[in-house]
């Protein structure tokens, strides 16, 4: 059975379409590339995904109940995360205080809760080590690598038991061993069982590590298709238009 | 050799001594230490009982401001206000008592006065997106009209039956010969030390002055953290007015005058960033406490005091120097 599945949805902004009935389904353990131009629609439907915005039209499920997000923490609390472009890390933060950052541990009782820095540590460093990335909890991620503050960003979409993790660009701004680094970030949540969305304008890392690729043109669907049965000049084609629709 | 995760987790970036000697707050200490030794020296009437205890308390007023600053600075904001705020507060005080109210009543209202002004503050900032300086320095120029609205600009040095207990509360020492305001001081340099590290309201307040937009994105309460974050501001601005009029024994309407950048500088002297996302309580106090050695030793040294101002101003540049210097080799 499918993890999500989007049917029939559409976004309007007033007049402008950026999404025009799309559906598709997400499985567990399955690396999808959404892939598109600018403006192609790729962005407002992981928005719609995330919570940030309400379809217009269509319907979503999750395992198979019908799935309603007014907010992104209801995303979050549905098992749905996501690695935002920016990675939305604080610098003058430790990377245990970046992965716990709006769910802090504490411990103790009633209004004399602090902060349970010890298990924050330890719990990072566990989700770093699964990740197998060299990030230490206790650094400050100023002081990071590229690759280190994907590790970082990353790590807390698997604090809850995450079923879909959405994925904005990950390798847009990093260096190319960085970009090995972070491929291997995707597949260590693949195999966890963890439905990946990765969105990317980088037709090799698509290629590298997803199983199917998505491609939008223009607020549709225009391929869905797995990766072995496609090629990048055919995604290109796509992607431009010199090649309408694929099956 | 293998690592263990347990080794990982442990792992620090730096030693203990490598972190001291790159804290700003460390080398504020030092300089204080060395200054007052070299007062000591150099002065017969520095190391008296009565100096000491006179810097101390002296140092307290602007210190208890520092660190209610220190939670808006961290944040990444400013509030220009607290001078104009502490005489509003200390006139609302006087004002209440002098019309026959008794202490409690009078601190209530001068407490409730601080938080409504630091309330208005931060909504404005937090949810009209108001920049922090325009509506701050707005609320310098307001809160000082208020006190002489409320005293029509007299002096109020009669605080009606609870005259004698409002003296006693900031003027006394009641403990090992300890001027009151220093004891609230450590108190509340105390409390502020633990919100910042070991609450969840503390972390927030370092998130949102390293990355605002991350903090939105991760769920932290962005806005309302600011709201509340001003109104400590303004009640330690608040509480300094209380105890200040209780050991001056009057208020007067140029009460706390110019005393926004006294504060500032101590906060940023002590190693808070005004970019946000950096201070500490100690950082607050141990700056407050130079430029109180830096005022009191130009004093004894004979120097003229309109030179006070270029002193701290330079303290102020030479702290900011430190930081520009260890970031540019960061940077290399």
């Amino acid at each position: 059975m499918s993890v999500l599945e989007l049917a029939n949805i559409s976004k309007h902004f007033g007049a402008i379409q950026a999404v025009n009935d799309v559906s598709f389904s997400l499985e567990a353990g399955e690396v999808v590339g959404l892939m598109g131009d600018n403006g192609a629609g790729k962005s407002t439907l992981v928005k719609m995904i995330a919570g940030n915005f309400h379809p217009s039209h269509g319907t979503m499920r999750l395992d198979g109940k019908d799935l309603v997000l007014h907010k992104p923490a209801d995303a979050r609390q549905h098992g749905i995360e996501i690695v935002h472009q920016d990675l939305a890390l604080c610098n003058n933060l430790t990377a245990a205080a970046n992965v716990y950052l709006g769910r802090e541990l504490r411990r103790g009782f009633g209004p004399l809760r602090i902060l349970d820095y010890g298990a924050m540590y330890k719990r990072a460093g566990q989700l770093f080590a699964e990740l197998k990335s060299e990030t230490r909890p206790r650094d400050l991620v100023k002081q990071m690598s590229g690759g280190q503050r994907q590790a970082v960003a990353i790590a807390r979409t698997m604090l809850s038991q995450a079923k879909i993790v959405l994925m904005d660009e990950p390798t847009a701004a990093i260096s190319v061993r960085q970009v090995a680094e972070v491929l291997n970030l995707i597949r260590h949540l693949r195999d966890q069982g963890i439905a990946v969305v990765l969105i990317s304008h980088r037709m090799p890392d698509v290629f590298d590590v997803a199983d199917r690729v998505i491609v939008m043109r223009r607020g549709r669907k225009v391929a869905d298709k797995k990766i072995a049965s496609s090629s990048p000049e055919e995604v290109t084609g796509l992607i431009t238009g010199a090649i309408e629709q694929v099956a | 050799m293998a690592v263990t995760l347990d080794q990982t987790i442990a792992q620090k970036q730096h030693t203990f001594l490598s972190r001291l000697f790159a804290n700003q707050t460390f080398w504020v200490v030092i300089a204080v230490i060395l200054a007052c030794l070299f007062l000591s020296v150099a002065t017969d009437s520095f190391a008296t009982s009565k100096n000491i205890f006179n810097i101390t308390r002296n140092i307290t007023f602007v210190a208890i401001v520092a660190l209610g600053m220190t939670f808006v600075i961290i944040t990444g904001g400013i509030d220009l206000s607290v001078g104009s705020v502490l005489c509003l507060s200390s006139m609302v005080l006087a004002v209440t008592m002098h019309a026959g109210y008794s202490i409690e009543v009078g601190i209530l209202a001068s407490i409730a006065t601080a938080l409504a002004i630091g309330a208005f503050n931060g909504l404005l900032i937090a949810y009209l997106g108001f920049p922090p300086f325009v509506v701050t320095l707005g609320m310098l120029s307001v809160a000082r009209s208020l006190a002489m609205v409320a005293s029509n600009n007299t002096v109020v040095f009669q605080f009606g039956p609870d005259h004698q207990k409002l003296l006693a509360l900031g003027g006394g020492a009641w403990l090992f010969g300890i001027a009151n305001p220093v004891l609230y001081m450590i108190l509340l340099a105390g409390i502020t030390g633990f919100i910042l590290r070991w609450t969840k309201f503390g972390r927030h307040i370092f998130a949102i002055g390293g990355n605002e937009h991350a903090a939105t994105l991760t769920g932290v309460p962005v806005k309302q953290i600011k709201v509340v974050v001003y109104m400590i501001s303004a009640l330690s601005a608040g509480l300094a007015g209380i105890i200040q009029t209780g050991w001056l024994g009057a208020v007067t309407t140029n009460l706390g005058n110019g005393m926004e950048l006294q504060v500032i500088a101590a906060t940023v002297i002590g190693g808070a960033n005004l970019a946000g996302g950096v201070g500490t309580a100690l950082g607050a106090i141990v700056g407050a406490a130079l430029i109180e050695v830096i005022r009191n030793s130009l004093g004894l040294l004979g120097i003229n005091a309109f030179w006070q101002g270029t002193f701290i101003g330079g303290a102020i540049i030479l702290a900011v120097l430190f930081d520009r210097i260890r970031n540019f080799r960061r940077s290399d």
